[in-house]
C-alpha cells in the first residue's frame, strides 16, 4: 500500500458536541408547546392582574405605607413572601409576584429540563436521536435552551405587564430579570441532577428539593436577621435583593447567569462520564428472589416507598423551619414599643406565633397536596408504561390494584402532615422552653389533611374517568395556590375563593377548630375517590 | 375433556373512536391446542388478546375462556392463565427475580424449582435491576414469570420477537412441554417457522376479523401449488382450465400455479400431453401470509374487502 491513509489518532469525538441543537430545540418547542404556553401565559397573566389590582386597591402612598409596615412586622409574611422593599405600586406588586413566582419559574425549568433529557432517554427516544447526526451534548443543550427561553419569555411578559401598568422601564427590567433569573439557575441545577440521578423521577425530585431548600433558606434569613446572609445562598433571595422598582440592583442579574452557566458547565462535564440512559450513580444488583413481594399492596409499597421517604425528609426540614421561625417571631417584638402596640391589637405576642403557624400550615398543606396528586398519578404513569396490563392479567382485580395506591394517596399525606407538625412543635417548644405551643403547631399541620385529600381525590377521579387529562389535577393545585396567595390581596369574591378546598380549612391555631368543614371536605374527597374507582372498573385499560 | 373450548370469541366488536379494531371477530380454541394467531401489524391481534384478558371491554359479542366471561370473571380466570405481552415493560427499580416472583405470586402461586430451572434455561441473571435489561432479557423475564406457575392456559402476544435463536429454541421446547401436559396456548406471532413448529391450528386475522382458520395442512389447501413440467406437447386448453393461473409456456416447458382444489384436473390434463419431468412446489407459509396480507394478490372469497387501513391502529391503542 503506497497511499497514505490518515489514521484517526484523536480520541476526542470529531464534529461539534452541539451539532443538531437547533433542530432539537425546534423539536422540544413542538413537544412542550402546551405546557410551556400554560406556564408562560399563566404566570404572565397573574403578573398583569397583580399590577392592576394593587394599583386599584392601594391608590395612595399612605395606604401602601401602612401595608408595607404591617408586613414588615409580621414574620409569617416575611417567611412566606420575604421583605417588602418599597412602597410604590410597582415595588409592592413585584414583591407579591416574586415571592412565589420565582420558585414557580424554577419548577417550570426543572420539569422541562428533566423531561427533555432523562425522561426522553428512559423512553428510548434519545437513543434514536443520538444515532443520527446529533452531538453528545446537543439534547442537554436543547433542553436547557428551551427552559431558559421559556423563563426569559415569562420575564419579558411580566416586565411588559409592569410597563403597561405605567411602571418605569428600569424597574420592569429588574423585575422581569429577577423572575427569569430563577428559571436560568434552576435549569442549570436540573441539568446537573439529570446527570447524577439513577432515574428521571429521582432527577426531578432532587432538583425540586433544591427549589424547596433555597426557598426555606430565604425564609429563615428573612425572618431571623442574625442569619440574614442565608438569603444570599438562594436564587429566590437574589430575586428579592434586586429590589425591583426601587434600588434596581441590576448587577444581581449577573449572579443568575453565572450560577446557571456554572450548573451547565458541571452538567456537561458529568455528561462525558456517564452512559446514555444511565446516571452516574450505577444501578446496584437486586435480590434474585423476594418472597415478600407477592401482593398488589406490596408492589404499591415498593413503588411509593422511596418517594414517601424523600418527602418525609422534606417535611422534617419544613417542620424545623416552621418551628424555628415561629419561636424567633416572639423576639422580633421585644424592644420595639410601636410594634408591640400593633401586635397587642391583634392579640399579643402569642397571636403572632399562631398566625405564623397557621400560614405555614396552609403552605405545607399545599405542598402535601402536590404529594397527594403525584402519588395518585403514579397509577396513570404505570398504565401508560404498560405495567398495569401484566398485573391485571394475574388474579388481581382492578379495585384491589387501585386500593394499594389509594392507601398511599390517603395515608401518605397524613404521615407527612403529622411529621411536619411534630417536628415544628418539638423545635418550637425546645427553643421557647415550653411545650405550650406544641398543640398549635401540630394542629396547624394536621388540619390541612382533608383539603389535601380532596386534591388527591380529584386526581384519582381523573385517573378513573378521563385518564387522558390527568394533568388537570395539577391545574387544580395551581389554582388553589394562586387563590390562597393572591385571593385575599386581590379581594376576589368569596365564591371564587370557595373553589379552593384550602379556603374551607379552619385557621388553626388562630381560629378555633371547626369540624363541619373538615367532615365536609373529607366526604368530598371520599366521593371523588369512589367515582374514580368506579370509573376505572368500567373503562378500557391501555 | 369437556366440549367447551378453552377460548371462544363470538362476533366481538371493539372500536376506538372511529377506528374499528375488531369487526365481528370469531375465534375458537379447543382445550389442549396450541393455536397460532397471524396477521399484519394492526390487524387486531393485540386488541383481541386484551379483550380476552378483560382489559378492554368489547362493544358487542361475547368472549369467554375456560367457560367463564372474559370481562366479568376476569380475576377468577386469571388464576388459571398466564400472559406474556409483546412489549414487556418492567418496574425499573425491581430486579428481574423480584418481577418473576411478583407476577407468579399475584397469579396465585409459584413453582420454585421450575422457576429456577427456567431462569437457568433462559440464561437470565435475576439479580439485575429491570432498567438494565435489554428487550430480549425483559421478554425472558415475562416468559419465565408466565411459565413458572402451573396454569391451564397460556396467552402470548409475540413473545419471542426479541429473543436470539438459541433462546427461541428454548422457548419452543417449553411450549412443546406445555402441549404434552395438555395445556392450551394462544400464540400470536410473526415468526412463521415458530408457528409452523408449534401450532396445531392457525387463525389469520385481518382488519379485525378472522379471515381463515384451520390446520396448516388445511390452510395450504386453500393456496396454490406451483407446477413446472417438460412435456411432449402442451395440452390444448390446459392454460384455460379453471383454477390454473399465471401459465407460461416455452416450447415444451410449462409453468403454472394451480389452486389446490383444481390440482387433480390440471395434472390429468398435463399427463395427457406426456410428462417428461415434473416439479411441484407446495405453498409456503410465506405465500399463505402474503396472500392474506398483501393487497396485490387476489382476495380470497372469505376475506373482507378492506385495504390497508391498519397502520393507525397501534397509535389509536396508546
Amino acid at each position: 500500500m503506497t497511499a497514505t491513509l490518515r489514521t484517526p489518532t484523536r480520541t476526542e469525538p470529531t464534529g461539534g458536541r452541539l451539532t443538531g441543537t437547533g433542530t432539537l430545540i425546534r423539536l422540544n418547542l413542538r413537544r412542550e408547546r402546551i405546557p410551556l404556553a400554560a406556564w408562560v401565559l399563566g404566570i404572565g397573566l397573574v403578573a398583569a392582574s397583580t399590577f392592576s389590582t394593587i394599583a386599584a386597591l392601594y391608590p395612595d402612598e399612605a395606604e401602601r405605607e401602612a401595608l408595607a409596615q404591617s408586613i414588615a412586622v409580621n414574620p409569617a409574611f416575611l417567611a412566606i413572601t420575604g421583605p417588602i422593599t418599597g412602597t410604590s405600586v410597582g415595588a409592592i406588586s413585584a414583591w407579591r409576584i416574586l415571592a412565589v413566582g420565582s420558585s414557580l419559574v424554577g419548577l417550570m425549568a426543572v420539569f422541562t429540563v428533566v423531561r427533555r433529557t432523562r425522561a426522553d432517554e428512559e423512553a428510548g427516544r434519545t437513543e434514536l436521536l443520538a444515532s443520527s447526526v446529533v452531538g453528545r451534548a446537543a439534547p442537554l443543550a436543547a433542553a436547557v435552551a428551551v427552559a431558559v427561553g421559556a423563563s426569559v419569555a415569562i420575564g419579558v411578559l411580566a416586565a411588559a405587564a409592569g410597563l403597561a401598568n405605567g411602571q418605569d422601564a428600569l424597574g420592569s427590567l429588574a423585575f422581569g430579570g429577577a423572575l427569569a433569573g430563577c428559571g436560568v439557575v434552576f435549569s442549570g441545577v436540573a441539568a446537573v441532577t439529570a446527570q447524577i440521578a439513577e432515574s428521571s423521577r429521582t432527577a426531578t425530585g432532587l432538583a425540586c428539593t433544591a427549589v424547596a431548600v433555597t426557598y426555606a433558606l430565604r425564609a429563615i434569613g428573612d425572618v431571623d436577621s442574625s442569619v440574614g446572609w442565608l438569603t444570599w445562598l438562594s436564587p429566590q433571595g437574589w430575586a428579592s435583593h434586586i429590589q425591583s422598582y426601587g434600588e434596581n440592583n441590576l448587577w444581581i442579574l449577573g449572579l443568575f447567569v453565572l450560577a446557571g452557566l456554572a450548573g451547565l458547565a458541571v452538567a456537561v462535564r458529568l455528561l462525558d462520564h456517564r452512559d446514555l440512559g444511565l446516571g452516574l450513580v450505577a444501578a446496584r444488583l437486586g435480590p434474585a428472589s423476594n418472597p415478600r413481594l407477592g401482593t398488589p399492596e406490596a408492589l404499591a409499597v415498593r413503588l411509593h416507598r422511596g418517594t414517601l421517604i424523600g418527602w418525609l425528609a422534606g417535611m422534617v426540614a419544613l417542620g424545623a423551619v416552621t418551628g424555628a421561625v415561629a419561636s424567633t417571631s416572639e423576639s422580633l417584638l421585644t424592644g420595639n414599643p410601636q410594634l408591640e402596640k400593633v401586635m397587642a391589637q391583634i392579640g399579643g405576642a402569642g397571636a403572632i406565633t399562631d398566625m405564623l403557624l397557621s400560614v405555614m400550615g396552609v403552605l405545607t398543606g399545599l405542598i402535601v397536596g402536590g404529594y397527594a396528586i403525584s402519588t395518585a398519578l403514579v397509577m396513570r404513569s404505570e398504565e401508560t408504561a404498560d405495567r398495569v396490563g401484566p398485573v391485571l392479567a394475574t388474579a388481581v382485580g382492578r379495585i384491589r390494584w387501585m386500593l394499594g395506591h389509594l392507601g398511599f394517596v390517603i395515608v401518605g399525606p397524613a404521615l407527612l402532615l403529622l411529621t411536619a407538625g411534630l417536628v415544628a412543635g418539638v423545635v418550637n417548644s425546645l427553643q421557647v422552653g415550653s411545650f405550650a405551643g406544641f398543640g398549635g403547631a401540630l394542629g396547624a399541620m394536621l388540619v390541612q389533611l382533608p383539603a389535601t385529600l380532596v386534591l388527591g381525590g380529584i386526581a384519582v377521579a381523573l385517573v378513573g374517568l378521563i385518564p387522558r387529562f390527568t394533568g388537570l389535577a395539577w391545574a387544580v393545585l395551581v389554582v388553589a395556590l394562586l387563590l390562597g396567595q393572591l385571593g385575599e390581596l386581590l379581594q376576589l369574591p368569596q365564591w371564587i375563593m370557595n373553589l379552593s378546598p384550602y379556603t374551607h380549612v379552619p385557621q388553626v391555631p388562630v381560629a378555633a377548630m371547626d369540624w363541619t368543614p373538615m367532615i365536609a371536605l373529607t366526604l368530598v374527597a371520599a366521593a371523588f375517590m369512589i367515582v374514580g374507582v368506579a370509573g376505572f372498573r368500567r373503562r378500557d385499560v391501555s | 375433556m369437556t366440549d367447551t373450548p378453552a377460548i371462544r370469541m363470538t362476533g366481538v366488536v371493539k372500536t376506538f373512536g372511529s377506528v374499528r379494531a375488531l369487526d365481528g371477530l370469531d375465534l375458537a380454541v379447543p382445550t389442549g391446542e396450541v393455536h397460532g394467531v397471524l396477521g399484519p401489524n394492526g390487524a387486531g391481534k393485540s386488541t383481541a388478546i386484551r379483550v380476552l384478558l378483560g382489559q378492554l371491554r368489547a362493544d358487542a359479542g361475547t368472549a369467554t375462556m375456560l367457560g367463564a366471561d372474559a370481562w366479568r370473571d376476569a380475576v377468577e380466570l386469571h388464576r388459571r392463565l398466564s400472559y406474556v405481552p409483546g412489549d414487556v415493560s418492567l418496574w425499573p427499580n425491581l430486579s428481574g427475580g423480584e418481577v418473576i416472583d411478583l407476577l407468579a405470586r399475584l397469579r396465585g402461586g409459584i413453582d420454585k424449582r421450575r422457576r429456577d430451572e427456567l431462569i437457568e434455561r433462559f440464561e437470565l441473571d435475576p439479580r439485575r435491576k429491570s432498567r438494565t435489561y435489554s428487550k430480549g432479557n425483559r421478554q425472558k423475564v415475562a416468559i419465565v414469570a408466565a411459565l413458572a406457575s402451573d396454569v391451564e392456559l397460556l396467552i402470548m402476544d409475540e413473545p419471542t420477537s426479541g429473543l436470539d435463536p438459541l433462546m427461541e429454541a428454548a422457548f419452543q421446547d417449553c411450549i412443546n412441554m406445555q402441549k404434552e401436559r395438555g395445556r392450551t396456548v394462544l400464540l400470536s406471532s410473526h415468526i412463521l417457522s415458530e408457528v409452523e413448529a408449534l401450532c396445531d391450528r392457525v387463525s389469520i386475522i385481518r382488519a379485525g376479523q378472522v379471515v381463515e382458520t384451520g390446520t396448516l395442512a388445511q390452510l395450504r389447501h386453500l393456496t396454490r401449488t406451483s407446477i413446472a413440467a417438460e412435456v411432449d406437447s402442451v395440452p390444448a386448453g390446459l392454460t384455460g382450465l379453471p383454477g390454473v393461473h399465471d401459465a407460461v409456456v416455452e416450447d415444451h416447458r410449462i409453468r403454472f400455479d394451480v389452486d389446490s382444489s383444481a390440482l387433480d384436473g390440471a395434472l390429468g390434463a398435463l399427463v395427457a400431453g406426456g410428462v417428461r419431468t415434473l416439479t411441484a412446489t407446495p405453498p409456503t407459509l410465506e405465500e399463505l401470509f402474503l396472500r392474506h396480507y398483501g393487497d396485490h394478490l387476489d382476495e380470497p372469497a372469505t376475506a373482507p374487502d378492506h385495504n390497508g387501513t391498519p397502520k393507525h391502529r397501534k397509535a389509536a391503542l396508546r
